[in-house]
């Protein structure tokens, strides 16, 4: 075949040639570069976005189902201008209904979140105060920090006890030690028998739609405060008072904001969403739940990822069509402008292979060195995106190769039919050009 | 015969030997003869010029030789071997090796410098780069050309490109010399100091076949072919050279 000492005279007698029509070389390129760098730059983008949206999903729990209390459209009330209660939201009973129907879901979280203010000594904080159960930890992302967390013996006696997250451990406490201390919330005394901190994700909420409507927005400074839901069933009733768009005050009775269900296997989730549904359909009115199911949302990630790289192959691989029809229109341009020289060659010894091996080598070298700009400025611009656009980005070693693969195979296509034609011209014809 | 065929070894006195060559192009369906049924040989060392009207077939008889071409008919034996049936990859190793171009219109490739032009049939025949420089740097020496070696061809007068032509012709040391009106395209002076050139590279032995319309030319030659309408007319001997 070919030996390594003409292999690199060949390079160097390509780079020549390109050299000597540099900008013409560069121009050529530039299609390879950007169809390149587009290509590494979209999959780091459309892969962090995955990754990131993955992990949240994950962290969900892929085995878990989680209904949320949904607050329904509002009803065409004759009353408007009068007080009224709106009555909404999963129940206690829907949570029995759920343990019976579906013996081994492994357990089922009632919990119920309510806006408050906490108070220690001279101190307020605005918290959510989330009654829920001894066995919480286990599904949702919250890991002991300190102390214990509810005891079942807490749930079935009424215990005012209460677990605090980190965020109100520090502002609320500042440098108090807050276990055994005793916090005030709507005139009740609660100790703080444990501090927990979220491992949650942050900003995730937007994936997963909000949380349900009956628990308005936490200030950013709050905290969450855990007490048994038994004792917030005591403390608090089933009602609570807000403030209302214009009509004033208006009453809102919701049990359960939230409820948790874990099955044992990923295969059990669908089915369970059907049953759960289907049971929530008989005894609900009105659809004032919802039930988020974080497999469904990580196979439809999946499905959005699937699709935006397909929608990515397809710009790409029109790009580098584009890009290498260019290059093949140089390189028949060069051929044709060579002719003489090529007919030189082959007086002068060089066989079909020789010429061949020349122009193709000219046309990788082009793609090429375009391919390894291209992945230089498709490294850059993730980069870049993920520092001005605070977004991941993600860059694979699989795009890098798989773009200086395309490169080489853009050269290889659009290089071998210039250099085959310059191989197969006549050499009497092409010494008698011009 | 083995693979390597394109080594020629001489077994022959002649070293051209042509047995009714014909040639023809195909325009269509309709065929052009060119050439109509070449007799010759060649001798080792001989100095021949070929002769005749613009359009007589003496470039195609010339580009024959130098196994650019294959015949439509008949046999070319050249250092015994007959090339005729060869492919184009056996021709390709017979050019470079065992043939001499001298082109009318110097033919130098414009983006190599006198040393790189000079190398190129080597370079196709895998000639280490030290030795291939080194013979071509022996070579501009030999035609005058030592101290341009790193010059392009557009750098140079028309004399100059057709010396750094007849010093590339000679780097594989080929069997015989084609040239093809070498002196065309040059003012007489160094007309006369080309074919100046091709005398003493005659007197060292090499065997030269050249086209001219020139008859000063051809009388420098030992023998000249007439040819006409794709036919030899007649051979004369030119006595003082013989
Ligand atoms: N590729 C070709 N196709 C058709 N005719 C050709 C071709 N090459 C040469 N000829 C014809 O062959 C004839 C001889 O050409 P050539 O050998 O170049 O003549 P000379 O060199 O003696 O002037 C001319 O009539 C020319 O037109
Ligand atoms: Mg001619």
């Amino acid at each position: 075949m070919i030996s390594l000492t003409q292999l690199t005279s060949v390079v160097q007698v390509s780079l020549r040639s390109l050299w000597l029509h540099r900008m013409r070389s560069i121009l050529t390129m530039l299609g390879i570069i950007f169809g390149v760098s587009s290509v590494i730059a979209m999959l780091a983008i459309g892969e962090g976005a995955s990754q990131q949206a993955q992990a949240q999903i994950a962290h969900l729990g892929s085995t878990n189902l989680i209904l949320k209390t949904v607050k329904p459209p509002q009803q065409t009330a004759n009353d408007t201008t009068q007080q009224s209660i709106a009555i909404y939201g999963l129940t206690y009973d829907d949570a029995e209904r759920f343990r019976v129907t579906i013996p081994d879901a492994q357990v089922v979280v009632q919990s119920k979140i309510i806006s408050h203010k906490a108070y220690y000594r001279n101190r307020i904080l605005a918290i959510e105060l989330v009654g829920t159960v001894a066995w919480y930890p286990e599904l949702a992302p919250v890991e002991l920090d300190r102390g214990r967390f509810l005891s079942s013996s807490d749930l079935h006696y009424n215990e005012s006890v209460c677990v605090i997250d980190r965020n109100t451990a520090d502002n609320l406490f500042l440098i108090d030690d807050p276990i055994d201390m005793d916090i005030k919330i709507a005139g009740n005394y609660y100790r703080v028998v444990g501090i927990v901190s979220e491992t949650r994700v942050q900003s995730n909420e937007d994936m997963l739609e909000t949380r349900a409507n009956s628990a308005p927005d936490t200030t950013s400074a709050g905290g969450r405060v855990y007490i048994p839901i038994t004792t917030m069933k005591t403390r608090f009733g089933e009602t609570s008072i807000q403030f209302g768009g214009t009509t004033g005050l208006v009453g809102e009775k919701v049990e359960l904001s939230e409820i948790t269900v874990r099955v044992p296997t990923i295969e059990r989730v669908l089915p369970t969403q059907d049953v759960l549904d289907g049971i929530l359909k008989r005894f609900h009115k009105q659809q004032d739940y919802q039930i988020v199911v974080p497999l469904e949302l990580l196979r439809q990630a999946i499905r959005t990822k699937r699709i935006f790289s397909i929608v990515l192959g397809s710009i790409a691989a029109i790009s580098l069509l584009v890009g290498g029809i260019g290059i093949m229109n140089i390189m028949l341009a060069t051929v044709s402008e060579r002719t003489r020289e090529i007919g030189i060659r082959r007086a002068l010894g060089a066989k079909k292979q020789d010429i061949v091996f020349q122009f193709l080598s000219e046309t990788l070298l082009l793609t090429l060195t375009g391919g390894l700009l291209g992945m230089v400025l498709g490294a850059l611009i993730p980069i870049a995106v993920t520092y001005f656009g605070s977004m991941p980005t993600v860059i694979t070693t699989q795009a890098m190769l798989l773009s200086f693969g395309i490169s080489a195979g853009v050269g290889l296509t659009f290089g071998l039919y210039p250099a085959v034609k310059a191989a197969n011209m006549d050499p009497i014809e092409s010494l008698r050009h011009e | 015969m083995t693979p390597n065929n394109s080594d020629i070894t001489i077994s022959c006195e002649a070293v051209v030997q042509l047995q009714n060559l014909c040639k023809s192009y195909f325009l269509g369906h309709s065929e052009l003869p060119v050439l109509k049924g070449i007799n010759l040989d060649f001798h080792r060392g001989e100095y021949v010029s070929i002769m005749g009207p613009s359009g007589s077939g003496k470039s195609t008889l010339l580009n024959l030789l130098g196994c650019l071409d294959r015949p439509t008919d008949g046999k070319y034996l050249l250092g015994g071997l007959d090339i005729s049936e060869m492919d184009d990859d056996t021709l390709s190793g017979i050019r470079g090796k065992q043939i001499g171009f001298i082109f009318q219109s110097f033919n130098l490739i414009p983006q190599l410098n006198i040393i790189e032009n000079i190398e190129v049939s080597l370079y196709y025949q895998q000639v280490h780069k030290v030795q291939r420089r080194k013979r071509a740097e022996e070579l501009a020496e030999r035609v005058g050309l030592g101290d341009r070696t790193k010059h392009r061809p557009s750098e140079l007068s028309g004399g100059q490109q057709q010396r750094v032509a007849i010093a590339r012709a000679l780097a594989n040391d080929p069997l015989i010399l084609l040239a093809d009106e070498p002196t065309g395209n040059l003012d007489s002076k160094s007309g006369r100091e080309i074919l100046g050139m091709l005398d003493e590279l005659h007197a060292g032995g090499k065997t030269i076949i050249v086209v001219t319309h020139d008859p000063k030319v051809a009388s420098r030659t030992q023998r000249s072919i007439h040819m006409l309408d794709g036919r030899i007319e007649r051979q004369t001997l030119n006595g003082a050279r013989q």
